[in-house]
């Protein structure tokens, strides 16, 4: 288990490296689905056994004791999060050589893309802080390359304010990192829990204050989601996705690990402002818009909130609702924007200025969008539903009654601008431009197979939602266990 | 490398020079190319060696080393010539990532955990007992990767993306 839980992180980085020595593309592409396929398959096995034997895998790099060392730490909600984050990252990834983009194109695309892979991997598992800021860092450096990659004006200038709030974030992050190292004089998440509790609560609060905002940037949260919508949609629709379906999610995470382990029950009121504030702000700016994508990266936006709300309400039924949030809507979002990528392919735009009536001119592809976008709003008996469903009940429980307004309200909004993109690109005549014999799932079968299978993807997760809600449950009762946490990294 | 040629060096470009300057540059072009090149890679490969246990390292040895090639573009007579000729420099940068994470995986074969490290000893005659530690191959692997970056960095100044690490560039 040590051997393969390294290897889900070491495996890409090897990969990378490789495709930098040997550069040829199909060389590349084939070390790409390799190793990315064989993390795959080691990330599922922990898993399983992480499901089955109730076990949290732990490795210490170097063989060095307790805090010293790097720590990888997997239990239930880490490697489910790898699993899913690198079955969606591979599924892309065959998309990617479909949409045959000027960025897959280079000799960079390849190595960069396994090394986002790595990073995306190392953060869900890191069991120390500081190895939270490399991950961070590691996938940050990879998503700066992937944004730019092309090279346009727009890309440039959208990369630059990426790159600068990202900066602004990593320096945020590493100064709290250094602060509670300095406060408590470690960094381990295992020995952390205790040090911090015994702190002055000002002392406290500062610092999550800190991660807070570091994790919150990130994620795109209140106030500071203004970047997101700006970057997102300039990169290539590829990387966008992969972008929308786990970059941000890994913020969500990070802010769902030190809530429940670092500062248990502290700030939950804030968090679930913050939380209202960004589903209210994210779907309102969803609706000013008439361009695919960028509406759809205002969505992320706003239902980011929803999960910061999950985790503001705290306790074990919410911290699920969460968790199965966070796993429902991976798969949805990239599916969406593979979609848009689709149509901008085809149609060279995704404004509906320049696109309409796909509806008539292939049903199954206009299903594709049909499926994930009611999902995203929430319609029954889509994976969304039962998400949404989930934390508002928790809402309920707790009788946080205006947030519970509030994300009642966003999910009407949001199928508003879902019936927007469908009324605009879906519905209507067929553009006579592009009314060429050939169908659009034909025309572009690698793009659409990997679509359609993030969607099969998603539509497992509403059927599968009985066991996985378990799973979730478990997860979060697990997550929630602080001491034992403590102890199984401990020991 | 395919690629087709940089554009022409500015520096050099230009109509009539000041006497002068070509003076000066000769020295300079003298001073790096005879004698700091040489006495750098020196330094660069002993602070190298000497990290294990005092401070310096691949990092810090691949800085040296990058900072020899900044000289020899700042002398600026056909900046790019030198280190073409060794290895492209991406692939230095995946040759040394390979090092680093080749060692990384290697305890894993024998049971360890990544990253850790192993001690050889061995006698060599003359000079007494000589440990090798197997970081050592780590310290080299970052070397290499710092060495490369700087020659990307400076292979990218002044050209367009495309033409240093574009399509034509892969075999």
């Amino acid at each position: 288990m040590t051997t393969l839980l390294s290897l889900v992180v070491l495996l890409p980085l090897i990969g990378a490296a490789t495709a930098l020595v040997f550069r040829p593309r199909p060389v590349q592409r084939t070390l790409s689905f390799v190793t990315l396929g064989t993390s795959l398959v080691a990330a599922t096995s922990v898993l399983v056994d992480a499901w089955s034997n109730d076990a949290m895998h732990v490795v210490r790099m170097g063989g060095w004791p307790g805090s010293f060392a790097i720590t990888f730490v997997a239990d239930r909600l880490a490697s489910v999060m790898v699993v899913i984050a690198l079955t969606v990252t591979l599924l892309v990834l065959v998309y990617s050589v479909g949409q045959k983009s000027a960025g897959e194109r280079s000799a960079f695309y390849h190595p960069v893309y396994m090394v986002m892979s790595a990073g995306i991997s190392q953060a869900f598992l890191a069991g120390d802080l500081f190895n939270l800021f490399v991950a961070f860092e590691i996938l940050l450096m990879a998503s700066y390359v992937l944004l730019t990659l092309e090279g346009s004006d727009a890309q440039i200038r959208a990369g630059t304010t990426y790159v600068v709030l990202n900066v602004i974030e990593s320096m945020v992050l590493v100064t709290a990192v250094g602060l509670i190292f300095a406060a408590t004089g470690t960094v381990s998440m295992a020995e952390l829990p205790a040090r911090l509790a015994a702190l002055p609560d000002g002392t406290r609060i500062g610092l999550q204050l800190l991660l807070l905002v570091a994790f919150g940037i990130k994620a795109a949260v209140f106030p500071l989601f203004f970047w997101l919508p700006d970057s997102y949609p300039t990169a290539p629709s590829s990387v966008s996705a992969v972008f929308a379906g786990l970059l941000t999610k890994v913020g969500v995470y990070c802010l769902i690990r030190t809530q429940t382990l670092l500062f248990p029950g502290e700030l939950n009121d804030l968090i679930v402002v913050v939380g209202a504030l960004t589903m209210a702000l994210g779907v309102l700016g969803a609706i000013s818009h008439t361009d695919m994508k960028r509406i759809l990266s205002f969505h992320i936006v706003s239902q980011i909130g929803y999960m910061v709300f999950g985790l503001g309400i705290g306790g074990t039924a919410a911290i699920a609702a969460t968790i199965f949030y966070l796993i429902h809507h991976i798969p949805v979002k990239t599916s969406l924007f593979l979609v848009e990528g689709i149509i901008e392919r085809d149609s060279g735009s995704s404004s509906f200025d320049a696109v309409s009536g796909l509806a008539r001119r292939s049903p199954a592809f206009a299903a594709m969008f049909l499926v994930p976008a009611l999902s995203l709003a929430g319609l029954p008996p889509l994976s969304g539903f039962l998400a949404k469903f989930a934390i508002v009940r928790a809402g309920v429980d707790s009788e946080q009654w205006v947030a519970v307004a509030v994300a009642l309200a966003v999910s009407l909004l949001t199928l508003v601008s879902m019936t927007k993109i469908w009324v605009g690109a879906f519905w209507g005549d067929v553009e006579p431009a592009a009314s060429v014999g050939v169908g659009i799932l034909r025309r572009h079968a690698l793009m659409s197979m990997a679509t359609a299978l993030v969607v099969v993807l998603s539509l497992a997760i509403a059927v599968g939602a009985g066991p996985l809600y378990d799973f979730a449950n478990k997860a979060a009762e697990q997550i929630l266990d602080v001491a034992g946490y403590v102890t199984a990294v401990k020991s | 490398m395919t690629s087709p040629e940089h554009p022409k060096d500015v520096s050099n470009s230009g109509g009539a020079r000041n006497p002068s300057d070509i003076v000066r540059s000769a020295i300079f072009d003298e001073l790096v190319d005879r004698w700091l090149s040489k006495v750098a890679v020196l330094v660069a490969i002993y602070v190298t060696f000497r990290g294990h246990n005092a401070p310096g390292g691949g990092f810090a040895g691949g800085l040296i080393v990058g900072g020899v090639f900044v000289l020899q573009y700042l002398t600026g007579r056909e900046p790019h010539v030198r280190f073409r000729t060794i290895l492209h420099p991406t692939r230095l940068l995946g040759f040394g990532l390979l090092l680093a994470l080749g060692t990384t995986v290697t305890p894993l074969f024998v049971g360890a955990t990544p990253l850790e490290s192993h001690i050889w000893k061995l006698d060599v005659p003359l000079i007494g007992e000589v440990k090798i530690v197997s970081s050592m191959f780590f310290d080299l692997g970052v070397f290499f990767v710092v060495v490369a970056v700087v020659l990307m960095i400076l292979l990218s100044l002044g050209t367009r993306q495309s033409t240093v690490f574009g399509d034509e560039d892969i075999a």
